[in-house]
């Protein structure tokens, strides 16, 4: 079955000049493996197709548990110079949850 | 020594509200209240309005937030750190010094300088994101160093009340008292990445106790109306009990401390200060009773022999124009106006960004299939290298209103100044900051 990540994981964005990172946590532990199973950073880099244009790499934190991408070239220059509505990609990490996974 | 350190946060950035850092002054019982009050562009802009007047280029909030603390600062002996020195902490803390007089309250501040290093850079140096010189960006106006725990502790051993700065790590601002209290020695790396942790979980405020966090019907917040902002109980081991003051709003659990310690985290295994080089992948969080999260395991390695410099640089202004379609076919009438500005503005704008707020405005896209909003707001943006040329983008917007499409409401026009930032190291030893008393 098809279930959207914002039903079992919550995300906060935040930026470093032009990067974005996303947090990723699931709302219980158990289901930490098949975020890892799913939520790879080529999942993510699809998901984020037209507005990441760098590189994704995945973080993984078992011990919380939660994962964390960091997005390069995602911010159109970055919240100083960006002509983006959303100057620092706050509003991204809703962008991650609507990402649809077998569960 | 103390067996016991609670420090806590009362803004996490330069326009953060006011009440929650004198709740936390009057009822937290706290050793230390920290301020974070600057971002990377603040600082810029800062030195800007200090080109201006010599005499400004603090926190355009300090006198307000100063008046309101001090005499409950003053009456229940917290000592107050804060970067709302931003661009100039001497005259920050003169201005300090002025309002205790007026309030007849004594109060000695520390102003902490020497993150200026814009006589020190050539502008031949690297920038970090774009691998070509600075001066390739734009003239720069501003170069600061992060400054870290060996520039706050002699400030901290002084008598001052007060301990203003300009630039400083954020996490540095909360790791300096611990080591001042606990006598933890600069190279222990294990306790200085958890200080680190400690730091980076209070630095956003109420980003930790359900600021940044609600989503109704899945992740509730109690009282959001007041929220309250975190304190953190430390123990000279490091171990941290995280709390909020009893009677405030908001919450502090798992979820919420998570969310924040990820917060702005690239490689969590080497989050990088001029303290240390944090590694979070140890850390341990712990829901000990309703709102109170204890948190340890944070680690590090050897501080890097650099500091990081963010630098500002002119990057001309930045037109923008609004203007509201609703009903029947809002979203083909602000699709119309979108084309018909875009066309109006080609000889003098080559990249002018057109959002549809209220359908692709924030993702720059849509996910899945959704119905057609029922209103649409039209914004058109684009960089100009004067003022004069960017006001032209939001003058045609505002002329839609009779040679626009039907129905267009709600114009309305901005211009800013824009200042945009790179960032290089510089080796530690060229950075000296010095300890300045000011007395009232």
């Amino acid at each position: 079955m098809k279930t959207k990540l914002y039903d079992i994981a919550h995300s906060r964005a935040g930026d470093k000049g032009n990067t974005l990172t996303l947090s990723l946590i699931p709302y219980l532990a158990e289901d930490y493996h098949l975020l890892c199973e799913q939520v790879t950073a080529e999942a993510v880099k699809k998901q984020l197709q037209g507005i990441v244009a760098g590189e994704v790499t995945r973080y993984e934190l078992p011990n919380l548990p939660a994962l964390n991408f960091v997005c390069k070239q995602a911010l159109m220059g970055g919240v100083t110079i960006s002509l983006t509505m959303d100057t620092h990609g706050k509003s991204l990490s809703y962008a991650l949850l609507e990402m649809e996974i077998e569960k | 020594m103390k067996n016991k350190i609670r420090i806590g946060c009362g803004a996490g950035f330069s326009g953060d509200r006011l009440e929650t850092a004198v709740i936390l002054a009057e009822k937290g019982e706290l050793d230390y209240l920290v301020l974070e009050c600057l971002a990377e562009r603040t600082i810029a802009l800062a030195q800007k309005r200090k080109m201006q007047d010599a005499s400004k280029g603090y926190d355009p909030l300090l006198e307000r937030r100063i008046e309101l603390l001090l005499p409950i600062l003053t009456q229940k002996k917290v000592r107050l750190i804060t970067n709302m020195g931003a661009a100039n902490p001497i005259a920050a803390a003169q201005v300090i010094c002025q309002i205790a007089t007026r309030l007849n309250i004594s109060v000695m501040v520390a102003a902490l300088t020497g993150d200026d290093v814009l006589s020190q850079l050539t502008g031949e140096e690297m920038a970090l994101e774009t691998d070509k010189p600075l001066n390739a960006s734009g003239q720069p106006i501003s170069a600061n160093a992060y400054l870290g725990i060996e520039a706050l502790l002699p400030a901290l051993a002084t008598s001052a009340d007060i301990i203003i700065t300009g630039r400083v790590a954020d996490p540095s601002l909360f790791v300096a008292p611990l080591v001042h209290e606990f006598g933890w020695s600069t190279d222990d790396y294990e306790k200085l990445g958890q200080g680190t942790v400690i730091g980076h979980l209070l630095e956003c405020a109420g980003q930790l106790t359900g600021g940044y966090f609600a989503d109704p019907g899945k992740k509730d917040v109690p009282d959001f109306a007041h929220l309250g902002h975190p304190f953190a109980d430390v123990s000279p081991d490091g171990t941290a009990l995280f709390s909020k003051v009893e009677g405030t709003g908001g919450i502090l659990s798992l979820a919420t401390a998570k969310e924040q310690l990820l917060y702005e985290v690239m490689d969590p295994s080497q989050y990088i200060t001029p303290d240390v080089v944090a590694d979070f992948t140890g850390v341990y969080l712990q829901e000990v009773e309703k709102n109170k999260i204890r948190a340890w395991g944070g680690r590090g390695t050897a501080k890097p022999a650099t500091l990081k410099v963010s630098v500002g640089y002119a990057a001309g202004f930045v037109g923008e124009g609004e203007i509201s379609y609703a009903g029947s076919n809002a979203l083909g009438r602000a699709q119309l106006a979108g084309q018909v500005i875009k066309q109006r503005l080609a000889s003098s704008f080559s990249d002018l960004r057109i959002d549809y707020i209220g359908s692709t405005s924030v993702h720059r896209k849509t996910f899945g299939q959704h119905p057609e909003p029922y209103e649409v707001r039209l914004r058109v943006a684009g960089k100009a290298k004067t003022a004069a040329q960017a006001a032209t983008i939001g003058e045609e917007v505002e002329a839609l209103y009779t040679n626009g499409p039907a129905g267009g409401g709600g114009a309305r026009k901005y211009v800013h100044e824009v200042v945009g930032i790179v960032s290089t190291l510089i080796p530690r030893n060229k950075v000296n900051s010095t300890v300045t008393l000011v007395k009232s």
